[in-house]
């Protein structure tokens, strides 16, 4: 029983999902091998070889690999398959887009968002937004599965895996990347704060949010986060999601400012150690998940909090 | 261009789902059933690649039970021009919806298929990605805009960083995120047109699919409930507790 957990990185550094991948793999049990495709990605390599309990780290160095196109992945990934019991990664928009093929032509069906393992073939994912935990067992020779971060403390470093070069499979030529606009932020990234300021419409507009959460989220070191309806409404870019169908977040502390606290919100954070909720419904449904709420004028609570800090 | 759009029921998002007593699923007796939101957003997109001339006809599919007929009605109603049932009362995995669907589009044809990001009752978000590869074509996942010319999509998409965009050759598969369009109602005179447009009947045994499911369902629970928190009268007292009961600050 060996398990290959495909990497998501930036060439020079592991995406915060991976070691939570890796660490789902310990539970699975058996060697760990993580792959590293990319261009120029020596730099990743070197950091999945560090992580503790990984055994080998395969690199596939080219330029097919040097934007996540899933149509050059999947192929790549299902001519190492048949050597694994478990193919894993993490559930990230780049897991999520990859994987899913990688199952289809090896004729699996891929166990999506695991949040615990039972043994090697029996694990739980939620359904439903996170309402229902379903206990699933596979009968697929291979088990192809993403991983919710927030379900496995992170693989610490330490290790000493060997590093071993492998070739590139053929480009598909029937997709590219013409753009990537990326989110600069100096915060930390939502899927691996600590802390985290999130702002709902009840921020008003962009200025605003930007105006009353910030000097909250610097105090805080924090990362910044937002409902569906603050992304719609163009407070803030869409990766500030947190919920069903964004980021799920499971923070030390989790401070939801003007959200009312859909089921679909409640989903992406309902895990967080300490939830915060300041808003002006004593009735909001937010009020059911907080361990601390504050009823009130969020413009008048928020700018006290950052002072009283 | 033909769009070929399947469209899921499922529970509407509204509705709190409560898990059976005996652990085996959810309740779905009388509980309001709707399409799911990510395909009402692939068949509005679908509906204006239509009406801006880009595409000629739009076959809505789903795959379940004769209820599935309401929501291919509805997708009918929002402007699809057609649909199919692939009707059966057995459980359907992602894998299985695939095959089933990589059967139509051999059948159909279409340039594009668009499909929901994902089905908010699994939440599994795979059938896209398995259509795109058993088909051997190009994916687009999670669009938030699609423009299609020279037989190319040119479609943003929604990454955990920010956006990307990719250029892919048709045919090929796209599958939608939120903030792609804002779905139309179906208005009344539409409804009363779309039970008049035509609407197949066919079994994944005449589509020559084996669906048998590969993941076995043991149990389904209730989520471990969050332990009552408390009201707090003002920021300091707000701080207190922070500093001193919970230790995150
Ligand atoms: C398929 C689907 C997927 C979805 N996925 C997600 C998802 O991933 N994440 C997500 O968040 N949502 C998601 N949603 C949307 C979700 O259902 C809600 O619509 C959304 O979360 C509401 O955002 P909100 O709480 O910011 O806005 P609202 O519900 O409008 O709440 C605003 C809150 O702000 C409070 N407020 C207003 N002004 C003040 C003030 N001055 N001071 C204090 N409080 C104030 C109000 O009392 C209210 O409670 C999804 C919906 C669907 C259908
Ligand atoms: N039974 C079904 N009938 C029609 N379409 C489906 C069905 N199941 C899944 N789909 C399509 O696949 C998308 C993703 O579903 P899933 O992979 O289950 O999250 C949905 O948004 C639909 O477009």
């Amino acid at each position: 029983m060996a398990t290959l957990v495909i990497a998501e990185h930036d060439n020079e550094t592991l995406k915060p999902g991976v070691t939570n991948a890796i660490a789902a793999a310990h539970k699975i049990g058996g060697d760990i091998h993580v792959l590293v495709a990319g261009s120029h990605c020596a730099g990743a390599a070197a950091a999945a070889a560090a992580v503790s309990g990984v055994s080998k780290v395969l690199v596939v160095d080219s330029p097919s690999y040097a934007t996540a196109v899933a149509e050059n992945l999947a192929p790549l990934i299902v001519g190492l398959a048949p050597a694994y019991s478990h193919v894993l990664a993490s559930a990230s928009a780049y897991g999520k887009n990859v994987l899913p093929r990688v199952a289809a032509l090896l004729d699996v069906m891929q166990i999506s968002d695991i949040v615990a393992v039972e043994s090697p073939d029996t694990f739980v994912r939620p359904i439903y937004a996170g309402n229902a935990f379903a206990t699933v067992q596979s009968s697929d020779k291979i088990k192809i599965i993403t991983v919710r971060s927030t379900g496995f403390d992170a693989a610490p470093g330490g290790g000493t895996a060997a590093i071993e070069n492998i070739s590139a499979g053929v480009d598909a030529g029937n997709s590219r990347v013409v753009k990537q606009e990326l989110t600069k932020s100096d915060r930390p990234e939502l899927a691996a704060a600590k802390r985290i300021v999130s702002g709902g419409r009840g921020m008003g507009d962009g200025d605003k949010y930007r105006s009353v959460l910030e000097p909250l989220a610097d105090k805080l070191g924090a990362a910044l986060g937002a409902s569906r309806a603050a992304v719609d409404a163009g407070f803030v870019p869409n990766d500030y999601q947190v919920g069903q169908t964004g980021k799920i977040v499971a923070p030390e502390l989790y401070i939801a400012i003007g959200i009312s606290g859909a089921i679909q919100h409640l989903a992406g954070m309902k895990e967080s150690k300490v939830i915060v909720a300041i808003n002006k419904d004593p009735e909001a449904p937010i009020f059911q998940v907080a361990d601390y709420g504050l009823v009130g004028d969020l413009f008048t609570l928020v700018p006290e909090l950052t002072a009283a800090l | 261009m033909k769009i070929l759009v399947p469209v899921k029921r499922v529970i509407d998002y509204n509705v709190k789902v409560r898990v059976k007593a005996d652990q085996t699923g959810v309740e779905t007796a009388n509980v309001k059933m709707s399409m799911n939101p990510f395909d009402e957003i692939a068949i509005e997109e679908a509906v204006k690649l239509r009406e801006a001339g880009v595409a000629t006809e739009i076959v809505a599919v789903s795959i379940g039970m004769t209820q599935c007929q309401e929501t291919l009605r509805t997708a009918l109603a929002m402007g699809a021009d057609r649909a199919i049932l692939v009707e059966t009362a057995a459980e359907i995995q992602p894998l299985a919806v695939a095959k089933l669907l990589k059967a139509i589009v051999d059948k159909e044809a279409p340039q594009l298929v668009i499909l929901g990001k994902q089905a908010i009752d699994d939440d599994s978000n795979q059938t896209g990605q398995m259509l795109a590869a058993l088909l051997n074509w190009p994916q687009a996942t999670f669009a938030s805009k699609v423009t299609i010319a020279n037989n190319e999509a040119e479609v943003m998409r929604e990454i955990d960083g920010g956006m990307e965009t990719v250029a892919i050759k048709l045919p090929a598969i796209i599958t939608t995120d939120l903030r792609l369009n804002t779905p139309r109602y179906a208005t009344l005179p539409n409804i009363m047109k779309a039970k008049k447009k035509p609407l197949d009947v066919m079994t994944p045994d005449a589509l020559g699919v084996d669906v048998t499911p590969r993941l076995k369902t043991l149990k389904v629970v209730e989520p471990a409930k969050r332990k009552g928190g408390v009201m707090v009268a003002d920021v300091a007292a707000l701080i207190d507790k922070l500093k001193n009961e919970a230790k995150v600050i």
